[in-house]
């Protein structure tokens, strides 16, 4: 359990948290209208009729929409409402067109589920911890209100509204801001792997209403306040930080938390309250009644379950069953691209433990000094399990296979190719080994005495020196038994 | 549940309808007469009844993931859109300052 | 020659399929006659060049021979359905100048089966009112007058055409359109034809697209036609309805050929009474058309049954929470900053326009609904009203369903009296809403129900009957209408004045 506690003049507080994380679902058109989706457009020009609020316009539900979803609430263990309804949240405000919001609030889509985020003692998460996740509801995204165009008039662009947003509602289970960094972090990695989110924070696919209270250990749960719509995994662990720290303050000055809606300045580093929702508490929630209840069938549900991917922790599993470290399970999982990419590369025959080593050290050094996503990676899974099975079956060994990757990153060829024409496959000639050795023990009798007189880390020398003699092309182990003998 | 005149201000703030004092006398009296009227619903048993949702049996029906496959449904019509703004300003509906 | 403009649909369509006239010929009747009723205020925009185009069209189409279902028939369209191009204001202040730039399913649908448009139809504002006296476009005077009408009425008053399809059944009655389409969240069809001596079907939720149709209450709303008869009805429905992909709550079934199945032989067939609409004190002459009608259905084959609603007397109220409940919801968007009326006092922020704009544009009808929906909603209320509206509702739907094992249709009045005053039901909200007292119910169950002319009542003023069907048998209905329309012998129309 997590440690984190805010010490104030009376004592030590205990920082309860809960996340609303809206994530936008990975579709091509809107949720209920046929308007595209993409990032960046001109202003209005994905707005349809319906997304305009013209008179007479109605929604029709989109189907990718529900099915990404219910697999999102299937990847978190969730259980999925074969029926449910979109519900109107009313109130009034510019980048709201139809003056309601369709939601779900009585009867969502995925109900109870949860995740797990992993022990991380850096992070002060001693041990790993189960996060339950409340709901899973389908709603329309708003439009974008832009104040910085006109000096007396805020500019309305519609392109992103109506487009659908999971709300994924955490329990109060979290206890630290490391803590929720952790959970963001891991739903967002489930985001990407089921494909119903890109998770991409910056453009605003993903964003967090992040509730925080305090209370003295044991204390039942104190009022908290809401900050809506932080991007960012920091920022989401500063909001906490800083808002359990002024709830701290406030009272123990003798205040009260007032149950309210902030708004995170990330300039400044502080939350303030948002006063353009003072009607908050009166949305009249009411069941849309231009949508009918959305009943699921099991044919439905099978697809969705079926289509599913292996999820992280299935996958970690996995690779840990394989003799993989826990380390590089954990990195090698966290983005699915990199999981894809290892996974691609063992289907290609390469053996786990050295391929996610190999993957965890040279390939990831080698694209961050490249600046290059795996995704974009020079070399393939096919090319570097090829390269990798050079050095299995000792054809390579390793120091030379670092320089045979360094050329398929230049050159872009195979690795057997390269081998080949620089010469570099290694040798277990005895006799060319044997000639060089004679030579390093006769160029170093200084050092062959000490270790005849019992140095014998000097060992390591003489393979060395033998090796840089044979340009790196002699098989280890025969240097290694040869010159136990020589030396014997 | 009589309602008096600042429950009649409060909905009509909610509903974003400036009213006048007299229209707040007159719609005091005139929504708790609509009121009380409704209110003999209380009196029916509705035991074990759920809500009625969908008033003639029918399903929803889900739309298929395309873009503008229907131009009625479909964006990239902006000049439509925008064709009878009190405000249109350079591809945008334009609004009172918003302070957030 | 004959007047054109006493011809039915049926008569225009065969007439002008004969060759007996051209298309034009009817177009500029009606034109005339539109031109000519400004008394009346039935139209909030007149389309004559719409209504001109079309029935050149058809005419070119008749020379081709590729005429249409409609083909050089013009029409009313009530200015509830968008029109591109054409005002579509709902008889609002708030989408006055409003022009769209796209056409409703169910309007678009009947340009496509050929017909014109003579205009846009008045109506009462967002359709909300039974005598069209909420218009911000002024009332719309039924063509109608009364005769003696008795010591308290007075006579030749101007009469409301009923509402809120008041513009389109003043029209019709008026013959400045053979037909015209309604739409019917709580009588809004079954009403003004009643009032002024026409036949009108809504048929069942769902049957035609709400698409483009400016929004009142969502899950009551349904389109349908007005028309002087029975077969009227049938052609205009068969080229209204129809399952649309754009309505989630379309109907995805068959559009049946209404019009050739039409029979008013009732042989085999049970009409139930329902006892509770006896209503205490209610107008003699309601009583006595009813019983007129028992009589007709009878003569026609039918078996006549008793049958019980129970729940029939919390209709009304149930409806006037739900329906308010939802306009105030979808009265949301007119808020001033897409389209329609904008408000900017001066200095003022957002929400101050909202609250502006939104008094200026809204009538007081509309307000009070708004105010009515938007409390019965509020936090704390919800279920106390509405939850408790919508259990009502289901068990006034299972009244039907219960019914419907003893009987195929329900006869029952229209509306409680004949057409008012104007003026006459305006200081009272109450009043005014117990108009709907019997078109109401099959509203909340989303069932199909039409209102023929019957008789006239002592003031010389018609009186409607209703025929409530299964979901789906509009068929049955309009049988059933057909029955009584071809003993009623209803022939009465309002003597020309304006």
């Amino acid at each position: 359990m997590s440690n984190y506690t805010i010490k104030g003049e009376t004592g030590e507080w205990e920082v309860v948290i809960g996340l609303e994380v809206h994530a936008q679902v990975t579709s091509n058109a809107k949720l209920f209208s046929g308007a595209a989706t993409a990032f960046g457009a001109e202003p209005n020009t994905q707005v349809s009729l319906v997304d305009a609020a013209m008179p007479g316009m109605l929604p029709v539900p989109n189907r990718e929409c529900i099915r990404q979803a219910v697999r999102t609430g299937m990847a978190i263990d969730a259980q999925i409402n074969k029926w449910s309804r979109f519900d109107r949240k009313n109130y009034f405000y510019a980048d709201l067109p139809q003056g309601y919001q369709i939601s779900q609030l009585y009867h969502p889509l995925v109900g109870e589920g949860s995740l797990t985020i992993e022990a991380d003692e850096k992070a002060g998460i001693a041990e790993a911890k189960r996060i339950g996740i409340e709901r899973i509801h389908v709603e329309q995204d708003a439009g974008k209100l832009m104040h910085d165009q006109h000096p007396t008039m805020s500019y309305v662009d519609l392109n992103r509204s109506g487009v659908a947003l999971m709300e994924i509602v955490s329990k109060p289970d979290m206890r630290s801001p490391a803590e929720a960094g952790a959970y963001v972090r891991k739903l967002r990695a489930i985001l990407r792997y089921v494909g119903s989110c890109d998770g991409n924070m910056e453009e605003g696919s993903m964003r967090a209403d992040v509730n925080v209270s305090v209370r003295k250990p044991g204390d039942a749960f104190g009022t908290r306040t809401e900050t809506k719509n932080v991007n960012s995994v920091r920022f989401v662990m500063a909001v906490i930080e800083g808002e359990a720290k002024r709830q701290v303050a406030l009272i123990e000055s003798g205040g009260t938390v007032v149950q309210e809606t902030r708004l995170y300045d990330p300039d400044r580093n502080e939350t303030r309250s948002m006063r353009s929702k003072e009607d908050a508490h009166d949305y009249r929630y009411f069941p849309d009644p231009d949508l009918l209840p959305l009943e699921l069938d099991d044919a439905f549900l099978d697809e969705c379950r079926a289509s599913l991917p292996e999820l992280p922790d299935a996958k970690r599993a996995r690779y840990i069953g394989e003799g993989i470290s826990a380390y590089n399970a954990d990195v090698l999982t966290a983005e699915v691209e990199a999981a894809r990419w290892f996974d691609a590369l063992l289907e290609a025959g390469a053996k786990p433990v050295a391929a996610a080593n190999w993957v965890t050290s040279e390939l990831f050094g080698a694209l961050n000094r490249l600046g290059k996503d795996i995704s974009e990676s020079p070399v393939s899974p096919a090319q570097a399990a090829e390269l990798l099975g050079l050095v299995a079956d000792g054809t390579i060994s390793g120091s030379i296979a670092k320089q045979v990757f360094e050329k398929m990153l230049e050159s872009g060829d195979g690795a057997a190719a390269i081998v080949d024409r620089d010469g570099l496959k290694q040798t277990s000639d005895t006799g060319a080994i044997e000639a060089e050795i004679a030579k390093v023990l006769s160029a170093n009798a200084d050092k062959v005495a000490q270790y005849k007189g019992g140095k014998e880390a000097l060992f390591g020398f003489f393979v060395g020196q033998t090796m840089k003699a044979m340009q790196g092309k002699a098989n280890p182990q025969v240097v290694n038994e040869l010159l136990k003998k020589a030396l014997g | 549940m009589a309602i008096d005149q600042a429950t009649v201000r409060k909905i009509a703030s909610l509903a974003r309808i400036a009213i006048s004092d007299a229209e707040a006398t007159a719609m005091e009296g005139e929504l708790n007469g609509i009121l009380g009227w409704v209110e003999q619903l209380g009196e029916v048993d509705v035991t074990g009844v759920e809500p009625m949702t969908a008033v003639i049996p029918n399903t929803l029906r889900l739309r298929d993931d395309v873009v503008d496959a229907d131009p009625l449904t479909g964006g990239n019509r902006r000049d439509d859109v925008l064709a009878n703004a009190p405000e249109p300003q350079h591809g945008f509906f334009g609004v009172p300052k918003v302070i957030e | 020659m004959t007047d054109l403009t006493n011809l039915t649909v049926a008569q225009i369509r065969d007439g002008h399929r004969a060759g007996d006239f051209s298309a034009v010929e009817v177009a500029e009747a009606f034109n005339a006659n539109v031109a000519g009723a400004k008394a009346l205020n039935a139209f909030i925009v007149e389309t004559p060049e719409h209504a001109l185009a079309a029935a050149k069209q058809a005419d070119a189409d008749r020379a081709a021979g590729t005429l249409k279902p409609l083909s050089g028939v013009p029409i009313g369209m009530k200015d509830l359905f968008a029109t591109n191009g054409v005002q579509t204001t709902a008889a609002s202040h708030m989408l006055e100048g409003f022009v769209p730039r796209y056409e409703s399913t169910v309007s678009q649908k009947l340009w496509d089966a050929g017909a014109g448009m003579l205009g846009k139809l008045n109506l009462d504002q967002f359709a909300m009112g039974s005598s069209n006296e909420t218009s911000y476009f002024g009332n719309v005077i039924s063509p109608w007058r009364r005769k003696d009408g008795g010591p308290n009425l007075k006579e030749g008053a101007a009469l409301a055409p009923g509402g809120s399809s008041g513009g389109s059944s003043a029209a019709i009655a008026a013959r400045l359109c053979p037909a015209a389409t309604g739409t019917d969240t709580g009588g809004s069809i079954r009403q003004p034809a009643a009032f002024t001596g026409i036949s009108g079907i809504k048929p069942t939720y769902g049957r035609c697209s709400r698409w483009g149709i400016v929004a009142f209450a969502s899950s009551l709303d349904q389109a349908g036609p007005m028309a002087r008869d029975v077969r009227d009805c049938a052609i205009m429905l068969q080229n209204m309805a129809g399952f649309d992909a754009k309505d989630a709550t379309s109907l995805d079934l068959p559009v049946p050929d209404w019009e050739a199945a039409l029979s008013g032989d009732l042989k085999g067939k049970k009409v139930g009474i329902p006892r509770e609409y006896r209503l205490d004190g209610i107008d003699p002459d309601i009583d006595a058309m009813w019983d007129a009608g028992i009589a007709m259905l009878k003569d026609a084959g039918a078996e006549v049954v008793e049958i019980s609603l129970p729940h029939t007397k919390y209709a009304l109220p149930a409806y006037y929470i739900i329906a308010p409940a939802e306009a105030s919801s979808n009265l949301a968007r007119y808020d001033g900053v897409r389209y329609g009326l904008r408000d900017l006092p001066q200095g003022a922020g957002l929400q101050d326009m909202y609250a502006a704009t939104r008094a200026e544009g809204f009538g007081p009808e509309v307000k009070r609904r708004i105010m009515i929906g938007t409390y019965v909603l509020s936090a704390g209320f919800y279920d106390a009203y509405y939850t408790q509206a919508q259990k009502v509702r289901a068990l006034i739907s299972r009244d039907f369903t219960a019914a419907f094992e003893t009987c195929d249709v329900i006869l029952a009045p229209t509306a409680p009296s004949a057409a008012f005053g104007l003026g006459e039901k305006t200081a009272d909200p109450l009043a005014m809403y117990l108009n709907d007292v019997f078109a109401v119910p099959a509203s909340l169950a989303g069932l199909p129900a039409m209102s023929v002319p019957a008789a006239l009542n002592r003031e010389e003023l018609p009186l409607g009957l209703q025929i409530i069907g299964k979901a789906f048998d509009e068929q049955g209905v309009l049988n059933a209408g057909l029955a009584i329309e071809e003993r009623a012998s209803f022939t009465a129309r309002a003597e020309k004045w304006w």
